[in-house]
């Protein structure tokens, strides 16, 4: 993985394939500590104690459970080479939150690349599924919601090429005056 | 949805780790912009997991109605297009670009 927005691809992958309906993406950057956190939270059905201390093992992994490979401990090694942590709470029936933290300034840290287009794969892949992508910087904040467009939008899919024509410029837009490092 | 409809077109992208590791993302939105800006119908780009041909990510299967399944490996924005324009529009598989061919 060459951009940290590719880790959080993959990892938004596993909260589809665990039933979720509503994924978050959290992106935060805080100049003042130095630090870089991304957040991947879902709905979807969690997993046991059991399962989660096996999610650390590169080489656990099922056909029926296959997204559990090497997506998470090489989002775990990119956090711990930046100075950071992965740290990941789940609960069955209830959902999975995946946070990583890296050193901002950190010369090891990977890019974070490109977020928007991120966001924008998992919408146009899973048009049925709900999105929420907020970027924070030093308090600033931009964020999107699909359940707000979806009411707004009253019946037409996200999928929709004008649709999502409006949502990459309205990312492009609203992430503009974020004085981004990442 | 995922399925989609299964008389039209289907591009699917394999988007395990390995596939988006490999380049993935941008292959896969380069045959999204290309298929609006041509405004073709009928044809759809979904997602698959691991194929198990890592090596040869990113895999794009084009699957259309009535015809055998072509694989293309190795992907990049540019090859999409080219996918799209000589494949999808035309309707002749870019040899070049299969696995395989890669393979050999």
């Amino acid at each position: 993985m060459r951009e940290l927005s590719l880790n959080v691809l993959d990892i938004a992958q596993n909260s589809i394939v665990a039933g979720a309906t509503l994924v978050e993406l959290v992106v935060s950057e805080d100049t003042v500590n130095d630090r870089l956190t991304l957040v991947i939270a879902d709905n979807g059905r969690g997993m046991t104690p059991e399962q989660l201390e096996r999610v650390r093992d590169p080489f656990y992994t099922t056909r029926t459970t296959r997204k559990v490979g090497m997506g998470v401990p090489l989002f775990r090694m990119a956090a711990e080479m930046a100075g950071g942590e992965l740290i990941i709470r789940s609960t069955v029936g209830e959902g999975t939150t995946v946070t990583a933290t890296f050193g901002l300034k950190h010369i090891d840290r990977m890019p974070l690349g490109d977020m928007a287009g991120t966001v924008s794969t998992l919408i146009r892949l899973n048009p049925h599924l709900d999105f929420v992508y907020r970027h924070e910087v030093d308090g600033q904040s931009f964020e999107l919601d699909t359940r707000i467009l979806r009411e707004v939008l009253d019946g037409v899919p996200l999928s929709e090429p004008d649709v999502m024509e409006w949502i990459d410029g309205n990312m492009a837009e609203g992430l503009l005056p974020l004085n981004r490092q990442a | 949805m995922r399925e989609g409809s299964h008389e039209g077109t289907r591009i699917v992208v394999g988007m395990a780790t390995c596939g988006i590791a490999a380049g993935a993302r941008p292959v896969l939105n380069a045959f999204v912009e290309e298929i609006a800006k041509r405004n073709l119908q009928n044809v759809t780009v979904v997602q698959t997991g691991c194929i198990g041909m890592c090596q040869f990510e990113p895999i794009v299967e084009v699957i259309a109605p009535g015809k055998e399944k072509v694989t293309y490996g190795m992907m990049s924005p540019e090859k999409a297009v080219r996918v799209v324009t000589d494949h999808i529009v035309n309707g002749n598989p870019v040899a070049e670009f299969t696995v395989a061919k890669l393979m050999k």
